[in-house]
């Protein structure tokens, strides 16, 4: 009998062959294929990049402007951000944890959250907005007025000469505003906690440092602090990436980068989200 | 049509772009349809045509950014089908491109423009590089422009910042794409008496997209009109501005 020999199939090959047609239908979908192309276009710039890296010395000066840009003209933003991140994150958890009395605690929950996750998380959503979208219109506008062509005609390595700088200033200064945006964040608990809350300042800063403090395993950093910096410097890499790739593939005119600038936005946003999840993944599982 | 009334080559030697029935279309649009043509050593060649007749992607051909469907593209005696990828980039430095908006790099001053494919392509020191950028500054004669920004300078000057830049590398074959595109009739002519000048000057080969008749009298040797994908009419200048084909009569509005 047919259903007899379709039942002694193992459990695994129809979870398999399901995922095969659902492949299938997928790539039926020209939307699935663009996604599919552009995530192989992004890999293959990553990798490019990587195989330049020896170019840095020559891209000093470009370098350099583009961590000014970066940095020093999202830092306001990110301060702003964090302070308020870290006072909502006092006053939620503040109020749950006055119920039962265990408000001592605040400074160890805001640090913890604001090292481990909410510094780098909001200063890249920070970041892909602000530079990623300037990246994109940047390089988005190079690409439908022909610069991009010249470049290529010219022999000029277009990502040793645009890409590469912008990565890796990217890179930098992202783990650099997520100590800012921790620092200011577990500022702003702090304020909540002793206005509202009735913390005093000894107690929260205590339970915050010592927090902090907490050594990895292996290696004797402080581990949650590391840990993030270490994500936003992914992080910082992933919206640069995207954002030129983005720029890059910009066509038909002022419409195009519009379209290049938005995409570079959402898409950012949603690889460093994705990325989060597996990073956070890896460092605490 | 009047084909046989250009010069025929010397040897081989001598033609510097041959095109061999280059067929290209984008997606289901056909847009060359055979187009084949020599261009010889130290000859100018104008290319007219419609809008959208696909000159600017024939000249796309010639410099390798695009490949043909079908057929051949010979430039400097090697089939672009074949040449590696850095070997394109060599025959690129003998080759100029005046592009059709001037292409310029807009967060670099004009002289860190011209001086960019030196730094970046050769080991010139500083000092060789600022001096030339300096000669062909004055030779497209705005010596004192380097330091200006490219949104700081008008559409004319863009133009000859563009061509100076073509001709930082000393090339042998300079393409334009539409030269006097956006600029006023006195701009255009002294851009067009420019042209002259270079081609005369330096004794390169050149091939200019134009559909500005006053352009094409100054600067070209030969002519080439474009029409529905293919050469439709190739003769010497004065034979070309009195052709009797109906289409081209048409063109030209005579
Ligand atoms: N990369 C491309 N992808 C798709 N279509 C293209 C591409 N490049 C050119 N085309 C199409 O080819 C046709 C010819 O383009 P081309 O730029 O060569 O025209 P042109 O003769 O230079 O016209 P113009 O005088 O307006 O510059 C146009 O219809 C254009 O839409
Ligand atoms: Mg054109």
């Amino acid at each position: 009998m047919p259903c007899a020999a379709l039942d002694s199939l193992p459990k695994d090959a129809w979870i398999i062959a399901l995922a095969l047609v659902l492949a299938y239908l997928l790539w039926q979908r020209k939307f699935f294929r663009d996604f599919c192309d552009e995530t192989a276009g992004r890999l293959l710039l990553l990798a490019a990049v990587l195989m330049r890296l020896h170019h840095l010395p020559r891209r000093m000066r470009w370098f350099k402007s583009q961590m000014f840009s970066a940095g020093i003209g999202n830092v306001h933003v990110v301060l702003l951000v964090g302070l308020f991140i870290g006072m909502i994150l006092a006053m939620q958890t503040g109020v749950e944890l006055a119920r039962f009395g265990q408000q001592d605690q605040l400074g160890f929950l805001v640090s913890t959250s604001m090292a481990r996750e909410m510094g780098p998380f909001v200063t890249a959503i920070i970041l892909a907005a602000t530079f990623g979208s300037a990246l994109a219109a940047e390089l988005g506008t190079m690409s439908v007025s022909d610069e991009l062509t010249a470049l290529e005609v010219l022999s000029v390595d277009r990502v040793s000469f645009l890409v590469l700088p912008r990565v890796l200033a990217l890179m930098v200064m992202c783990p650099m505003l997520t100590i800012f945006c921790d620092a200011v964040g577990i500022l702003g608990g702090g304020f909540i906690s002793v206005a509202q809350l009735n913390v005093s300042w000894g107690m929260y800063w205590d339970t915050a440092f010592s927090a902090l403090q907490t050594k990895a395993q292996f290696i004797p950093i402080p581990k949650d602090v590391y840990a993030g910096l270490f994500k936003s410097f992914i992080f910082g890499g992933l919206i640069a990436i995207v954002s030129c790739s983005a720029g890059m593939a910009a066509q038909g005119g002022a419409l195009g980068v519009g379209r290049a600038t938005s995409r570079a936005v959402r898409d950012s946003i949603i690889a460093t989200i994705i990325a989060n999840y597996f990073l956070t993944w890896m460092i605490y599982s | 049509m009047s084909a046989e009334s250009i010069q025929a080559p010397q040897s081989d030697d001598d033609v510097v772009v041959r095109l061999t029935d280059v067929h290209k279309a984008f997606g289901s649009k056909q847009i060359l349809r055979g187009v084949s043509f020599e261009l010889l050593r130290g000859r100018c060649l104008g290319i007219m045509g419609g809008s959208g007749t696909g000159k600017s992607v024939t000249l796309r051909h010639i410099i390798g950014l695009m490949r043909p469907d079908q057929g051949k593209v010979e430039v400097m005696g090697r089939d672009l089908a074949e040449v590696t990828r850095e070997e394109l980039q060599e025959m690129r430095k003998r080759i100029g491109y005046v592009f059709q908006e001037g292409a310029l790099i807009n967060w670099l001053t004009v002289a860190e423009n011209l001086a960019l494919p030196l730094q970046e392509n050769t080991k010139l020191s500083k000092s060789e590089i600022e001096s030339k950028v300096q000669e062909k500054l004055a030779l497209v004669h705005i010596p004192d422009a380097g330091a200006k920004f490219p949104s700081e300078i008008s559409g004319g000057m863009k133009k000859r910042v563009g061509l100076a830049r073509a001709l930082i590398t000393d090339p042998e074959l300079i393409l334009y794409d539409e030269p006097n595109a956006g600029l006023d009739p006195e701009i255009s002519r002294s851009i067009n008496h420019l042209m002259r000048e270079v081609s005369e000057t330096l004794n390169v080969t050149s091939l200019v997209v134009e559909h500005r008749i006053e352009c094409i009298k100054t600067v070209a040797d030969e002519v080439i009109f474009l029409y529905d994908g293919k050469v439709h009419v190739h003769a010497p200048v004065d034979e070309f501005f009195h052709s009797q084909d109906s289409v081209l009569k048409g063109f030209l509005g005579i």
